[in-house]
């Protein structure tokens, strides 16, 4: 199109061929817009084209109609780029290729696009639909622009016999140079270079995977090292001892990428927040806070290649003056509000919402719309229980009309306490992941939103505003859970004056032995260790999840702190200002009393730990150290955790073939794997974490946490792989589904099949339907959740090496006890 | 201490071990220990006390009673190598059963001897009394392969992974390959000739009892090595090949090791589970011909 495109001012400028481009490209083309669709790189849609080879790529949400003028269904990543490509010259769409948007300047109705190669485009109105993926980071030494420099990876096993450098040692670059040596028989020499000391970016499992292959001479890995120079064939390193020139036929730089922030910002387009997470601010037409731009897909929060593709075309017609034209998304939230009472519209509950939920005041009605996708809204009638005590539960509840009671007492369901239309419950479980404190019903007809974690997550994330207004409520709430003793709101007022949230790094402590201090500390999010010096050495005594307290021996005795309490991992603690606590207690008795009685119970295991010493110093020893070994192996952010005997262990592998043998042939544990201290292993397998890393990133919204605690994955999952790369224990594998087994009679009788396990691969490849696309997904732990007799791992240990146990039972001094009785 | 998080599981009807926990010798207290005891006792004990006429016997009703409950036994027992192989199986965990099958397993030896009234001959029901005590016998070697050994694999692996061993040990031999390039021809085909050897061949009999002698090749290799190693030289690419065979044969060692004990807590069962076949069928043999003299 070169040149002559130079002067011509188009209707629409669309920036970026993903998804969302390609089908607002598509739209405007056959509405007969003049436009112009704007790619950086030399082919259409980079982020799907940069998936590794034969990638499955998935079409979810399925309920969502797709509402574009280009296909996509579930499939190869080669057939669905090749069906867009064909598509793109059919509709006729104007493409610009090797295209880069530099800057963008003037206001709606002429703006100007100056791009790298110094070409101008003009457009009346702008689509930026260019994702989050963003630019690599690029090699700047001399050479760094060589052929053989390449930023991505697509299939490690197409190189044979090469002499490969990988700069940059975080997960990409770590990824990339395994896999390139994954296959001894490709002979390639790799040399991973990393500019620090430590592999400060990458996941541990990655780092302990890299030193493994490192010590087992597999890869070079050269720490502290920068690249100076590129030359065909060769390249030079800066060294902590001097220049080094070693041999070099690729260079694979996985040196991060920018995000696209600062551009945008620099295009007069405000953020929601100054929070990483945070997304442009949008009107219900996409329109950005410059008017004229408008900002969809990816980079306006719908990372799901669906979502993108019906916004390319909505936003096209809202550009061309189509006002009535109702979003994608109408019949699903038309379908989550049926059950409300009044056959209104969605745009009258959303309102509705909006202006009577204190949390959802701020949002704008596309944010809104996105947040109703993963929340529902549901109606109450009086006196109908909204959840019981000690139900799991991650989600949050917002009032949007009537009110709720909660049962404070555990006993008398008639002593309750109401909550009032716009405030939120059930906050408890959003913020620390534990079950559910109080039972709630409805004390009047209500209708009440609940909220995924992840919406909730995500609101916190993009509203500031709701982000106060939940940790407050929930501060509150917490301390007059824990507390009791007849406290009220009012009560709490000064104490909530001065409260202090903080984040705690794993280790860091908060209270230190013998220091002077007298603040209280509420565990909020993660866990601590307490710790006492005796003898010199610093002895575990308890565990205390998120939901406690500390610091009131301190208090009460105004003297020195008599333990030292730690992170087991990273943690957030809100800090009460002692002399504010210790008013209320002045003022209140009964939460004096029940202090000292807290205090008390502590007191005693303090003094069993401190009489055990003596007699049992090597056992109290043992725990300690033990302890350490497991609060290491992430235990302490473990709600439930398989942990091998290794006295009894005799290694026949029952817990892995029950496990495949219960779950779809595919087994979600490695026994053999994992660290051991004192006979005591932490095999590869699910710790069902607190607050789950593998939830952190998941587009479909696929795990969840079950009745039991379990966190397990739904039907839902697209294999996208995020939670395999987020779980920091490495316990989740994606993997398709075997085919079914012949039944263990016939194999233990006539030798049919694979036996009891899970099948070798080449079973699995040769009994396979060759004809069906086999996708990947993400498979882990589910606790066995609705198999009875409870987990089959433990259940098919033979000689009970195996058990399942949380960090409060393992942790807990008793096991002093009873060990050496 | 403090406050403690509300109780978790005590609701769900999910059962969780506590913090301790039982192996399958003193599951749930030794429950089966006690079984398995109150059943040999009462069996003696009536042995004792019931004067049978002519004089004890498998063929009188005592005999009878003795011989219907030690065959219900040994099927029961046999059944233990299909529940291994099912997952799942509600209550009953492999554990107990395990635990059930180890003192019941003990019982049956009383069970049977007193069956026998302690009539011995060389005949097919003496067979079966000699198959079952051997099935016994192969048991108890079991038990104490299961409680020794484990401890000392555990320890042997340094929580290396069967394959991370094997991996060690292939980068090695990468690694030996192409320090023996620079070495003269005698030497490099020496060297060819020692990775060639599969270190962990020779049977069953080696791995069970961990005996590799040292073969031609590595002798002479050490040999030849440590000669010229004591040599004053610089750059001496013979010691680097004597490093790296020395932690080769540490590597190799442990692997051994491993194999070994994996050989040893299993090579019991090679003796078990067939004996068991063959009681059964001289079980078979004996229960039909005795009803066929009868």
């Amino acid at each position: 199109m070169g040149d002559f495109a130079l002067s011509e001012l188009y209707r629409i400028a669309i920036v970026g061929s993903g998804p969302a481009g390609l089908s607002a490209a598509s739209r405007a083309a056959k509405l007969g817009l003049s436009h112009v669709l704007l790619e950086k790189t030399d082919h259409l849609s980079d982020t799907i084209y940069k998936y590794q080879k034969g990638k499955h790529v998935m079409a979810t949400p399925s309920q969502l109609k797709l509402r574009a003028d280009i296909d996509f269904a579930a499939g190869k990543r080669e057939t669905i780029l090749e069906t867009w490509e064909m598509q793109t010259g059919g509709n006729k769409v104007n493409t610009l290729k090797n295209a880069e948007v530099k800057a963008m300047t003037g206001t709606k109705g002429d703006f100007t696009l100056t791009l790298t190669n110094g070409q101008i485009v003009r457009a009346e109105t702008i689509v930026l639909a260019i994702g989050t993926q963003g630019n690599p980071n690029r090699m700047s030494c001399p050479g760094g622009d060589l052929p053989h420099i390449q930023y991505s990876l697509d299939d490690p096993g197409e190189y044979i016999d090469e002499h490969i450098t990988v700069i940059g040692a975080g997960d990409a670059g770590i990824e990339n140079a395994l896999g390139l040596v994954a296959d001894p028989e490709q002979r390639n020499v790799v040399t991973i270079v990393n500019r620090s000391e430590e592999f400060a970016t990458a996941k541990d499992a990655n780092v302990q995977a890299l030193v493994q292959a490192r010590d087992a001479g597999r890869i070079i890995v050269r720490t502290k090292t920068t690249p100076l120079s590129v030359e065909s064939g060769w390249i030079t390193f800066d060294t902590r001892d001097g220049e080094a020139r070693v041999q070099c036929d690729r260079v694979i730089a996985r040196m991060g990428s920018a995000p696209p922030r600062k551009f945008i910002e620099a295009c007069g387009i405000a953020f929601s927040s100054p929070d990483r997470a945070a997304y442009p601010v949008l009107s219900a037409t996409f329109e950005s806070t410059n008017p004229g731009i408008f900002v969809i897909g990816a980079l306006a929060g719908y990372p799901l290649i669906k979502h993108c593709m019906n916004q390319g075309h909505d936003v096209v017609e809202f550009i061309n003056g189509n006002t009535t034209l109702k979003p994608a998304d109408e019949p699903i939230l038309e379908a989550k509000f049926a059950g409300l009472p009044g056959n209104e519209s969605v745009e009258y509950w959303l309102n509705f919402l909006k202006t009577n939920v204190v949390i959802l005041n701020q949002l704008s009605t596309l944010q809104l719309r996105e947040f109703m996708l993963d929340s529902e809204a549901r109606f109450y009638k009086r006196g109908e229980v909204i959840f019981v005590r000690n139900d799991p539960g991650s989600s949050l509840f917002a009032i949007a009309a009537g009110s709720v009671l909660v049962e404070v007492s555990p006993t008398d369901p008639s002593i309750t306490v109401p909550i009032g239309v716009g405030s939120i419950f059930g906050e408890v479980g959003l913020i620390s992941g534990r079950r559910r404190g109080a039972t709630i019903r409805a004390g009047e007809d209500c209708i009440c939103v609940e909220v995924s974690r992840t919406a909730a997550l995500k609101l916190q994330a993009s509203v500031p505003a709701a982000k106060r207004a939940i940790e407050r409520i929930s501060t509150e709430r917490q301390l007059l859970q824990m507390f009791k003793s007849g406290l009220t709101p009012a009560d709490l007022t000064e104490v909530l004056d001065s409260y202090e949230i903080q984040a705690v790094s794993a280790g860091k402590a908060i209270i230190t032995e013998g220091e002077l201090g007298n603040d209280i500390f509420v565990i909020r999010q993660g866990s601590m260790v307490v710790e006492r010096m005796i003898g010199g050495k610093p002895v575990f005594t308890s565990y205390l999840p998120a939901g406690s307290y500390v610091g009131e021996m301190g208090l009460i005795n105004g003297g020195k702190r008599a333990a030292t309490v730690r992170a087991a991992i990273k943690s957030d603690v809100i800090k009460l200002d002692g002399t504010a606590f210790m008013r209320l207690m002045e003022k209140k008795p009964e939460l004096y009393a029940k202090t000292k009685s807290d205090m008390a119970g502590r007191e005693e295991l303090n003094a069993f730990i401190e009489s055990k010493k003596d007699s049992l110093s090597s056992a109290v020893d043992l725990y300690s150290e033990q302890a350490a070994f497991l609060m290491e192996n992430g235990i302490g952010e473990a709600t439930d955790v398989l942990l091998i005997d290794e006295n009894l262990c005799i290694g026949c592998d029952n817990c892995e073939k029950a496990c495949a043998d219960s779950h779809d042939g595919l087994s979600r544990l490695d026994r053999e794997a994992g660290r051991t201290y004192a006979h005591l292993h932490v095999p590869t397998s699910c710790r069902h974490c607190e607050h789950p890393h593998c939830m952190l990133d998941c587009p479909p919204n696929a795990i969840n946490r079950g009745p039991d605690g379990e966190v397990f994955i739904n039907d839902t999952c697209i294999g996208c792989g995020n939670c395999q790369r987020n779980c920091p224990y490495g316990v989740i594998r994606m993997e398709y589904e075997p085919p079914k087994k012949p039944s263990i009679f016939s194999w233990l009788f006539f030798g049919k099949g694979p036996g009891p396990g899970e099948p070798s691969r080449k079973w699995k490849k040769e009994n396979s339907d060759p004809s069906v696309s086999k996708q990947s997904k993400a498979i882990k732990c589910d606790m066995c959740s609705g198999i009875e007799g409870g987990p089959a791992c433990v259940s098919a240990c033979p000689t009970g090496a195996a058990i399942r146990v949380g960090p409060e039972q393992f942790l807990s001094v008793t096991r002093l006890e009873k060990n050496k009785a | 201490m403090a406050t403690q998080a509300p109780k978790r599981g005590a609701q769900s009807g999910r059962v969780k071990s506590d913090g301790t926990h039982e192996g399958f010798l003193r599951h749930k207290r030794f429950r089966w220990l006690k079984v398995a005891f109150v059943l040999m006792t009462t069996a003696t004990l009536g042995y004792i006390l019931i004067d049978v006429k002519p004089r004890p016997n498998g063929g009188s009703w005592y005999g009878y009673l003795m011989g219907i409950i030690g065959t219900l036994l040994i099927l029961w027992l046999t059944m233990l190598g299909v529940r291994k192989r099912i997952p799942s199986r509600k209550r009953w965990s492999l554990k107990g059963w395990t635990s059930a099958h180890i003192y019941l397993g003990i019982s049956l030896a009383v069970i049977g001897t007193l069956h026998t009234g302690f009539q011995i001959d060389w005949n097919v029901h003496t067979l079966a009394y000699v198959l079952m005590m051997l099935v016994i016998i192969s048991g108890l070697w079991g038990i104490t392969a299961y409680t020794r050994l484990p401890r000392k694999m555990s320890l042997n692996r340094q929580e290396l992974t069967e394959n991370q061993m094997l991996e060690g040990l292939r980068s090695m031999d990468r690694q030996l390959h192409d320090a023996a390039q620079p070495l003269d021809h005698r030497y490099a085909e020496l060297v060819r000739k020692s990775l060639q050897e599969n270190p962990f061949g020779g049977g069953l009999i080696r791995r069970v009892f961990g005996f590799y002698p040292k073969s031609k090749a590595r002798k002479t290799l050490s040999m030849l090595s440590e000669e010229i190693a004591f040599r004053p030289g610089e750059d001496n690419p013979i010691e680097r090949l004597d490093g790296l065979l020395a932690r080769k044969d540490n590597k190799v060692a442990r692997l051994r090791k491993h194999l070994q004990y994996k050989a040893r807590l299993e090579i019991w069962l090679y003796f078990h589970v067939p004996l068991t076949f063959a009681l059964i069928a001289a079980l078979s043999a004996h229960i039909v011909s005795v009803f066929f003299y009868w």
